[in-house]
């Protein structure tokens, strides 16, 4: 058996393998909702109209998405570059605390500068936070992975230790959660009735810029240069270790974004669980899009579907809200191998 | 062809990459004790043919026989067992494993825990004596010369039971004198009986070797005969499809200084020294040719002019002005042109467009960009304005740079660095690999960048080509370099003695001698 690339992907095959993935995904679960003891189809009409069925179905998986084209961006960024950053959930809780930091009454500012200046004093912890990484990478080559993926740890221990203690909000009754957010701060509801709120618009922005960012620019060149052949951008003139700076201050400020939406936005205060690993989620986010920022969109659309759509499949059929977990796992990975099966094709000897 | 019991018939073979016809229903045979050269362009589809013998590649046509069997060859497993070796250009043995470990590597059964070492060692004494191959079984790969790991390649498929073996440009690495010990061991073997089938594009070793010659252009047979029957014109004919000329470099006076070394001196990070008080001034309109086996310190000093490696000692003088700090860009803005030993390494992005690596050095300058945006249509329009200067064929200004042949590839970078009009060329091994017709192109433009008025630094392994092209030459051995000898002056004998050392210092400790 053998990979051979193709020279040509015709366009009804991008399309339809990723669709063809899907079902087959589909069958493979059907099996276990089937062992659950749950009629197979009305599990699949309610996971359906539980992720894209109704205005508040709708609303609730663009919520969900948010943050995950955000943490989706700061992967594919950082993987262009091969700057192997596992420390999303890390950088965007240093969003999350920077916006609790600032947010919460230390400094009042109209509402048209008061969110600008939350995502940007969020956009500075995250990239600062993976600034140490980096430039232990640079200056010591101390492998980015295991610093970025245990960092995490840290900025959720210190979450944890400023909840508990001098930022506990008294009037929470007990909860470890943050002061609310001001009314400046908040981000503006964009449907009545529902939680969708601006950070939406943020992050499609962000896909926007990002993408024009990698493909117009010169740090777009040097971060992809950078990342597919560092021999050859040191040898033309480009420099590594300004690049691989600059590209993990970007990508940590991104993550560190869906910190802000999350806490300006969804919640309106800081939690020790506004985040069920949406910063490692964006890593399969970035890889189911192929790395580029606009496909991210509706990679970050899907994943967020998946699980809002299989949450509520598990409540309306009684099933266990794992099989969640195994669509959303089954769909990552038959995805992506039909994505890798539209550019290889497989030779039988 | 000769009469000989015919020990490999090749019938009708055809091979496609999707359009490409890379072999086009090629029949020969090798008769038993001969040496059958094989002989093409790069491209010409030489290697495709060696990896379907040899089972890399099924065929889509065609079949093979060995000793009057079928050989399906869908792995190499059943070539090596009908009697078929092979030697690739680029070896495949574990540095870290002893010459007696690589050669039983992959021939012990995967069920038995057992090796029987002893009967391995008196096989391989017996081989080795047989054949005159003397090397130490326990000694570790990686401290062997470039010769003597060619001849644990060749002690394998002889201890798997090569009665046929194919050898793919084996001279590539070895200095002169080394590849007249292959051809001993090479006729030693064809006088037992073995048969041989000897890849090369140097003309004169497959006169001194070769049997019968097959020459392929394009995927096809286009001759075949014995030796007797053939001439270097010919055969370079018969390769190319028309005669070409040899460049003509018309006499120049040299001009200023371009490139000062002085006392130039390198260590690695443990110390090991790799380049040695190297002095060398390269003028404009001249060519410097620099001969050496690869390893002798062309790496460091090449990095050295492109700017990724600082010397500890000595001092580095472009056009007078002393350099004192060594950064890639820089030596781009200081007028330095610099052709990367490795293409595909350091010298292109390999998944960039075309477009894309030809502004890769000079993306930054106003024509390309402004305020961090590239201008999209200026960077096209100058892909299509180089594309057609330099002829890179089958390229688009979104072509991607992987799919390119080598020497188109090449063109690539020469048509990048020259449009710049460098006062200093560094060259190193810039025909590596490309056919004739390409590597004629590349000492075109070199020649022609010489008239204009650069110094050229050529870092080569072709000795033919630095006599054809260089107006002196000077040799590298461990770190040290020669004096300059112009080229009319010197012999291709004198320059293989000096490659192996003759007439060098020899070093003050062994450690040293070991050159990255």
């Amino acid at each position: 058996m053998l990979l051979e690339p193709r020279k040509h992907t015709p366009l009804w095959m991008t399309i339809s393998a990723p669709i063809i993935a899907v079902v087959i995904v589909l069958i493979l679960c059907g099996g276990l909702i089937a062992w659950a003891g749950a009629p197979l189809l009305d599990s699949y009409i309610a996971l359906f109209v539980g992720a894209f069925g109704s205005k508040f179905a709708l609303a609730e998986t663009f919520v969900r998405a948010t943050p995950l084209i955000l943490t989706g961006l700061a992967a594919a960024v950082a993987f262009r570059a091969k700057l192997w950053n596992i420390g999303g959930e890390g950088q965007l809780y240093m969003g999350a605390l920077a916006t609790t930091y600032f947010g919460t009454g230390l400094i009042t500012l109209p509402p048209a500068l008061m969110i600008p200046f939350l995502f940007i004093v969020g956009a500075i912890a995250g990239g600062l936070l993976l600034l140490v990484p980096a430039l232990l990478k640079t200056r010591l080559k101390v492998d980015e992975v295991v610093t970025t993926l245990l960092l995490n740890f840290v900025v959720l221990l210190l979450a944890n230790y400023l909840l508990f203690g001098p930022w506990k909000d008294p009037l929470a009754m007990g909860w470890p959660q943050g002061a609310p957010v001001i009314d400046e701060g908040i981000l503006p509801n964009l449907v009545a009735k529902t939680r969708l709120h601006a950070g939406l618009i943020f992050s499609l922005v962000a896909a926007l810029f990002i993408w024009l960012l990698m493909t117009k620019t010169k740090w777009g060149l040097e971060i992809r240069a950078v990342g597919n052949n560092q021999d050859a951008a040191r040898f033309a003139g480009i420099s590594i270790n300004k690049t691989i700076i600059r590209t993990a201050l970007i990508s940590g400020g991104l993550a560190a974004c869906a910190g802000v939406t999350e806490v300006a936005g969804t919640k309106e205060y800081l939690t020790l669980d506004i985040s069920p690993g949406f910063g490692y989620t964006g890593i399969a986010v970035a890889m189911l899009a192929g790395l580029n920022p606009l496909a991210v969109i509706i990679s970050a659309l899907f994943i967020a579907g998946i699980f809002n759509g299989a949450d509520s499949m598990s409540r309306a059929m009684d099933v266990s809200n794992y099989i969640a977990d195994v669509i959303t796992a089954a769909s990552l990975l038959l995805v992506m191998l039909s994505v890798m099966l539209t550019r290889m094709r497989i030779r039988w000897n | 062809m000769s009469q000989a019991e015919t020990v490999l018939r090749v019938e009708q073979i055809t091979k496609k990459f999707g359009d490409l016809v890379a072999n086009d229903a090629i029949s020969f045979s090798l008769g038993k004790g001969k040496v059958l050269s094989l002989l093409g362009e790069n491209g010409a589809g030489k290697t495709t043919l060696m990896n379907i013998i040899f089972g890399h590649y099924t065929a889509d046509g065609g079949h093979i026989e060995v000793f009057g069997k079928q050989l399906d060859a869908r792995s190499p497993a059943e070539a090596i067992g009908l009697g078929v070796g092979m030697v690739h250009q680029h070896f495949t043995l574990g540095d870290n494993l002893t010459v007696l470990e690589n050669i039983i590597l992959g021939t012990e059964s995967f069920r038995s825990h057992r090796q029987d070492i002893k009967g391995a060692l008196a096989k391989l004494d017996q081989l080795s004596e047989e054949f005159g191959l003397a090397i130490n079984p326990n000694a570790l790969v990686k401290d062997l010369t470039v010769g003597e790991k060619q001849r644990v390649e060749i002690l394998k498929a002889l201890f798997r039971g090569a009665r046929i073996l194919i050898l793919d440009e084996p001279t590539a690495v070895l200095t002169p004198q080394e590849s007249e010990q292959l051809f001993d061991t090479l006729r030693d073997m064809v006088s037992r009986g073995l048969s041989v089938i000897f890849i090369s594009h140097k003309l004169n070793e497959v006169m001194s070797i070769a049997d019968d010659i097959a020459v392929l252009r394009h995927g096809k047979l286009v001759a075949a005969f014995p030796i007797e029957d053939a001439s270097k014109e010919l055969i370079a004919e018969k390769m190319v499809g028309e005669a070409i000329d040899p460049p003509k470099r018309e006499p120049l006076a040299i001009g200023a200084t371009v490139l000062g070394l002085s006392d130039i001196s390198v260590q690695d990070e443990e110390g090991v020294s790799l380049l040695k008080n190297v002095s060398l001034d390269v003028h404009r309109h001249e060519i410097i040719g620099m001969a050496g086996v690869s390893g002798n310190g062309q790496k460091p000093l090449s990095d050295l002019i492109s700017g990724t490696l600082s010397p500890q000692n000595g001092t580095f003088t472009l056009a007078g002005e002393k350099i004192e700090k060594f950064d890639p860009h820089l030596m781009v803005e200081k007028g330095v042109g610099r052709v990367p030993e490795d293409r595909h390494h350091e010298g292109v992005v390999g998944d960039f467009s075309v477009e894309e690596n030809l502004v890769l050095e000079n993306y930054r300058s106003p024509q390309f960009s402004t305020r961090g945006w590239l201008k999209a249509s200026a960077i096209k329009e100058h892909a299509n304005k180089l594309i057609r200067m330099f002829d890179i064929r089958g390229a688009a200004p979104e072509t991607t740079v992987r799919g390119l042949s080598g020497g188109n590839m090449q063109k690539v970078i020469l048509a990048r660095i020259l449009e710049n009009e460098p006062d200093l060329i560094l060259a190193n091994q810039p025909t590596r690999g490309l056919d004739v017709g390409a590597a004629t192109f590349v000492h075109e433009q070199l020649l022609k960048a010489r008239s204009r008025g650069a110094g050229i630094l050529l870092i080569s392994e072709d000795l033919e080509e630095l006599m054809a092209v260089s107006d002196r030459i000077v040799v590298m051995y461990h770190g040290q370099l020669s004096n300059p000898m112009q080229v009319e002056d010197v012999s291709v004998q004198q320059l293989g003695l000096l490659m192996s050392g003759e007439g060098f210092a020899s070093p003050e400790s062994e450690e040293s001698a070991h050159v990255a």
